[in-house]
């Protein structure tokens, strides 16, 4: 008995140090590019009108967070993506749910929604800037279109295909109405609902840089024009870098949903 | 208890269409009275057992649940499928609660210390055997004692061990617990095996009825067992012949 688990124990650890070691192999690529970077800005090939070393990327960034106004900006932005990706999640979801579930809805919307799908949103922005100016409405309205169809696809699709003996099963058990939907069509429907999510998140972001770039007066779009307008380009590459921290971010929490909500999912185990 | 009939089919039809499938149907199934329906592959079992669960209509006739007529879902009664059907996204015991309100938790870990699986409560079913699964469906079947439990091949996809124990299972509990049980197998040994009566079904009728009489637990080593399940073979392979034979002249 013990002998195996300390055989057992052993492999785990053998197992973690190896995890471990890739972990930090992965990092090993962008640490490097970093300090060829800086040495590269050091020694003056790479000129300062190209590039601006890391190091003063960094300094622009405490600057900036000394004087609050990287926080508003960040702020504001993650704020746009929220409440647009809230929007577009929500209407996406529940015309998804509504169009997967019923035929004659879906009869009705879906192929006006497949045509819609169709036109890239971000080739709405002279429109909307038309009809919102440059408000909050018109970023919020842009992401919101943006993030809508990949959730109504997914949605749709996963309701769409859950297995039709589970659903009987589920009705032999005595479910039926809510309860049926709670306990098998939305869980069923949830991996593929996820995928959606994970997908739009991409596009959530994406579509707040063009729009906070093309018209805003705040958040990190703006912090990047205006920067340009000041040849400011540690503040410009600063912006750049947040984009990408930020998809990282909420890619990361889109990822730790996904392993708490899909613990059941062979895959996951 | 066990007087009177638990269901009654009466001339009971089904069509798909243009394509029928059952030609009226008379049968009787007493309290308590496990019976065993046997048959080749698309004679009709299946669309029997969802006749009974009320999953689908008769295109003619009636059935009757404890003396009234089925309308829609039949409460008293629980299928057990061949698949198993448990939920991924719900652990054992819940899947086991399913649909049930209450408290029903006590009731649901007394049947599954039944089926042997009490430890495996809190697991996932992808974590399981298909032997374990079934037991679990099987668990999840009776819990909240059905008066006709619906088996639908329930042992196809087991391997011949788990299977000789999953027999064993079911008789105990059905001893135990008193409902009546429709198996549809197509092991005809199995049938003997377990049922008090063997019906043959072919191309939608009722071609065989026979009481097997042999106490239980029964052996597969009695003589009598060997020769009745010998008899009740020739007859399905019959009408097995008898199909080649009109395939060939048609
Ligand atoms: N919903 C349905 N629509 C059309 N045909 C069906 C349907 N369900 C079953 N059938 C047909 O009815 C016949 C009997 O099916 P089934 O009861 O599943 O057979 P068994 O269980 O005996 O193998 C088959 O030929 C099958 O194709
Ligand atoms: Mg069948």
């Amino acid at each position: 008995m013990t002998t195996t688990l300390q055989k057992e124990v052993k492999l785990k650890m053998k197992l973690n140090k190896k995890f471990n070691k890739f972990h930090l192999i992965s990092w090993l690529v962008p640490i490097l590019l970093l300090v060829t970077w800086q040495l590269l800005s050091l020694w003056g090939i790479l000129s300062e009108r190209i590039l601006p070393a890391p190091t003063e990327v960094f300094q622009a960034g405490v600057a900036l967070l000394g004087t609050g106004e990287l926080i508003d900006y960040i702020g504001i932005s993650a704020q746009r993506a929220f409440i647009g990706f809230l929007i577009g999640g929500i209407i996406g979801f529940v015309l998804g749910l509504l169009n997967g579930l019923s035929s004659i809805a879906e009869t009705l919307f879906d192929t006006s929604l497949q045509m819609l799908r169709n036109i890239p949103h971000l080739a709405l922005i002279p429109l909307v800037i038309l009809w919102f100016g440059i408000d909050e409405e018109a970023k919020i309205f842009l992401v919101a279109l943006g993030v809508l169809f990949p959730i109504y696809l997914n949605t749709f699709h996963g309701v769409k295909s859950v297995d039709k003996g589970l659903i009987e099963a589920a009705r032999v058990y005595g479910l039926s109405g809510f309860s049926l939907f709670w306990n098998v069509l939305l869980p069923a429907a949830f991996p593929s609902i996820l995928v959606g999510i994970r997908f739009s998140l991409g596009i959530m972001w994406v579509t707040l840089i063009v729009a906070e770039t093309i018209s805003a007066n705040s958040g990190i779009g703006y912090m990047a024009m205006n920067a340009r307008e000041f040849m400011r380009m540690d503040i410009v590459v600063l912006s750049i870098l947040l984009y990408a921290l930020l998809g990282k971010i909420s890619d990361v929490a889109a990822k730790i949903i996904e392993k708490r909500c899909l613990k059941w999912h062979p895959s996951y185990q | 208890m066990k007087n009177g009939n638990s269901l009654e089919l009466q001339g009971v039809r089904k069509d798909f269409g243009e394509f029928e499938v059952l030609k009226g149907m008379d049968l009787t199934f007493k309290k308590g009275e496990f019976v065993a329906i046997v048959g080749k592959s698309g004679c009709g079992k299946s669309t029997l057992l969802r006749l009974v669960a009320g999953l689908e209509k008769p295109t003619g006739g009636q059935i009757l649940v404890n003396g009234k007529p089925l309308n829609g879902l039949n409460k008293s009664s629980r299928t057990m499928f061949q698949d198993g059907r448990l939920f991924p996204w719900k652990k054992i015991l819940q899947n086991i609660g399913v649909g049930l309100k209450g408290d029903w938790k006590s009731n649901a870990m007394e049947l599954l210390e039944q089926v042997g699986l009490a430890d495996r409560a809190n697991d996932w079913p992808s974590v399981l055997s298909g032997g374990q699964k079934q037991r679990v469906a099987l668990a999840r079947a009776l819990v909240n004692q059905p008066d006709i439990l619906l088996l639908d091949e329930p042992l196809g996809a087991l391997d011949a061990l788990t299977r000789i124990g999953m027999q064993r299972l079911i008789e105990e509990l059905w001893r135990k617990r008193d409902f009546t049980a429709l198996l549809v197998t197509h092991d005809v040994e199995e049938a003997v095996m377990l049922a008090d009566r063997v019906i043959l079904i072919e191309e939608g009728k009722v071609v065989m009825n026979k009481e097997i009489n042999l106490p239980r637990p029964r052996k597969k080593d009695s003589i009598q067992y060997s020769s009745l399940a010998a008899q009740i073979l020739d007859r399905v392979m019959q009408v097995e012949g008898k199909m080649e034979k009109k395939a060939i002249h048609a």
